[in-house]
């Protein structure tokens, strides 16, 4: 080699590691503005202040909260005395069970959804089925697979048990007595054939109570919330001008930049519960001895009729009830959607999706990368074709939203009565 | 002298690939063709419809933002800026990156006068760009004025 030749090998060895060592360097430390932004939409600091709910009068009552909170642990609120909220939403778990199907009374078809943050959605279950917190309440309590009980028996539980309570939030409870201890337009045979000899005023003064034990309930639900996260003090720190790599390894930041990224995960899973509140067919497989279910597609057709929505006469809304208004129904797109759940303490409460169908968050990346065909309507998923490496950096990011779960400051675990 | 020629082209190679893959990544991050308009496409109004029988300019009763049902004034004009009032206005939008809509059915609930109609029921689910599509029936006849919109 003369000496020309070896400058210019010693240069061109220098052009290709300073190139390569660069894209090494920003894959680890360097965001741009725009996705500095983005980072910072996700960090639960960007919450706005919690929307009241027109539709119930008492949700930012303590009272009422205080009453709520009894009311989810207490298992009298049941046709067999042994099931509260609280069985399924259990806060010591992040107020859901850690099991694939709930399990009541009897066995339900889905998997029991944790209820932090969800006062800001606009429609709950996994097919948004309900459009506030109390009216969502109700339901668990009517189903035969859940409490299984009936309204009638919860107001006289509430006339025996709770009476001083709920009239220092509602006013005074009406007479009762005419009641028969069980009752119901959801109940069992006997309970249903009661409720039919009921005349109207009756059967209003019971659904009354009934509606006021769900907003009660609902008012301790807005005090269930997310605490911050590893991620969010990445993002406090990145967003700050520091490089973070104290908060975050390596494979956790490089799983966060194929998320906002290559992954497309943002696209649903944004802002700062990681969820856009709205229903997607992902290509979940259903439950091979359910029968098929329609996700979005019912529970969209559901809401829009249902006993205890915001246009309903139990609702407290004077103004216009915009999420019914402006809801699409029927729509191809909607066939098999489910509600995209927030990603905060994802890693806390396998197994996942609607029917608990994925065991680990491997299984889950998995199916992300694959992209299935739907078993039912289209899934809006496209192969992802990510190496095994990145799929151990997108789940390695997944464990960095763990944080706590808040009840009025103090970690959930100190939130049973 | 061939070695040195064939290192000097790996190299450049190299840089140049990197490089691609980088800018590749950012212009499409969700990888469907679409392209993102220019920033200067990016406008509230006046904006002309495909014809050129309206002008049309929005004002969101608050900056657009992600996940929040909103309300959004739209104005109608001739090209000689009169207000086109007792137009029949159908709304439609989505994200041209992603394939999909707008997860509501916004529409038009009230005519102000003056051209001003107000739009109920918008929102979008996600940051980034959306298009916002107006297909207006009026005294000028059809047309479509097409919004692009950074949420
Ligand atoms: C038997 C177990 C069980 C009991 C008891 C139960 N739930 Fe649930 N909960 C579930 C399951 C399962 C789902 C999802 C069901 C679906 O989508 O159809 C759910 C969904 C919810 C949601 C929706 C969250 C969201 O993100 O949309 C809330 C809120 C909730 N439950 C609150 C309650 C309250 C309040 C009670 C008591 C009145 C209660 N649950 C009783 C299992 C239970
Ligand atoms: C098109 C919208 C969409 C995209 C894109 C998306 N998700 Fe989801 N995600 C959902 C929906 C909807 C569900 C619930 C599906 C069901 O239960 O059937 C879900 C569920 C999950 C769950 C399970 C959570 C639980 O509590 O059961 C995880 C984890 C998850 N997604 C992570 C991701 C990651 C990581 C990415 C990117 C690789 C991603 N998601 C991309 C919509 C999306
Ligand atoms: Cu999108």
């Amino acid at each position: 080699m003369t000496n020309r030749t070896r400058t210019a090998t010693a240069l061109v060895v220098l052009i290709l590691w300073a190139t390569l060592a660069s894209t090494a360097a920003s894959t680890r430390t360097r965001w741009t503005t725009a996705q500095l932004e983005e980072l910072r939409s996700m960090s639960i600091t960007e919450l706005p202040p919690l929307p009241p709910d027109p539709t119930n009068r008492v949700a930012d009552d303590p009272r009422a909260a205080d009453l709520g909170r009894r009311l989810f642990f207490d298992t009298r609120l049941s046709s067999n005395g042994r099931v509260a909220c609280s069985t399924c939403h259990q806060p010591e778990r992040g107020f859901q069970d850690g099991i694939a199907l709930a399990v009541g009374v009897g066995t339900t078809a889905r998997r029991t959804m944790p209820i932090a943050g969800m006062a800001r959605s606009p429609f709950l279950f996994w097919d948004g089925r309900k459009d506030s917190l109390w009216a969502q309440a109700l339901g668990p309590l009517e189903s035969p697979v859940e409490h299984g009980g009936t309204r009638a028996q919860y107001a006289h539980l509430i006339a025996a048990h709770y009476r001083r309570d709920y009239e220092a939030v509602f006013g005074p409870l009406p007479d009762l007595s005419a009641v028969p201890g069980s009752a119901g337009p959801a109940g069992d045979a006997t309970a249903m054939t009661a409720w039919s000899t009921l005349n109207e005023t009756l059967r209003d003064l019971v659904t009354s109570v009934f509606v006021n034990i769900g907003k009660a309930i609902a008012a301790y639900e807005r005090h269930i919330v997310f605490g911050a996260s590893r991620f969010d003090r990445y993002v406090a720190a990145v967003t700050a001008g520091h490089p973070g790599d104290d908060v975050l390894t390596e494979d956790e930041i490089a799983g966060l930049r194929l998320f906002i990224g290559r992954a497309n995960c943002s696209q649903c899973h944004n802002g700062p519960l990681l969820t856009n509140n709205e229903f997607h067919n992902t290509g979940v497989p259903s439950r091979p001895e359910l029968p098929l279910d329609r996700g979005r597609l019912t529970g969209a057709t559901t809401v829009v009729g249902e006993e205890f929505n915001c246009r309903s006469r139990w609702s407290d809304a004077r103004q216009r009830c915009a999420e019914l208004d402006f809801i699409v129904t029927g729509a191809h797109t909607l066939d098999r959607a489910y509600k995209v759940p927030s990603l905060r303490n994802v890693a806390e409460r396998a197994p996942y999706m609607d029917g608990g169908q994925l065991a680990t968050l491997a299984d889950v990346l998995d199916h992300y990368n694959r992209a299935p065909a739907a078993v039912g309507g289209h899934s809006e998923l496209r192969s992802l074709r990510l190496k095994s490496i990145e799929l151990r950096q997108l789940e390695a990011f997944l464990r960095t939203l763990s944080g706590p779960v808040l009840v009025d400051g103090r970690a959930a675990a100190g939130a049973t009565p | 002298m061939k070695t040195l020629h064939t290192l000097m082209i790996l190299a450049v190679l190299t840089a140049a690939s990197t490089l691609t893959a980088c800018s590749h990544a950012m212009m499409m991050i969700h990888g469907t063709g679409a392209r993102r308009p220019a920033a200067s496409e990016f406008t509230l109004g006046p904006r002309a419809s495909v014809e050129g029988r309206y002008v049309a300019t929005l004002e969101p009763s608050q900056p657009l933002r992600p996940r929040q049902m909103q309300t959004v004034r739209v104005i109608v004009r001739d090209v000689d800026g009169r207000g086109i009032d007792d137009a029949q206005i159908v709304v439609d939008g989505g994200m041209p990156q992603h394939g999909h809509g707008l997860p509501t059915r916004p529409r038009v609930t009230r005519s102000l006068g003056d051209g001003i109609y107000e739009i109920e029921g918008v929102r979008f689910n996600m940051g980034g760009w959306w298009e916002f599509r107006l297909a207006i029936t009026g005294s000028r006849g059809v047309d479509t004025v097409t919004f692009n919109l950074a949420v």
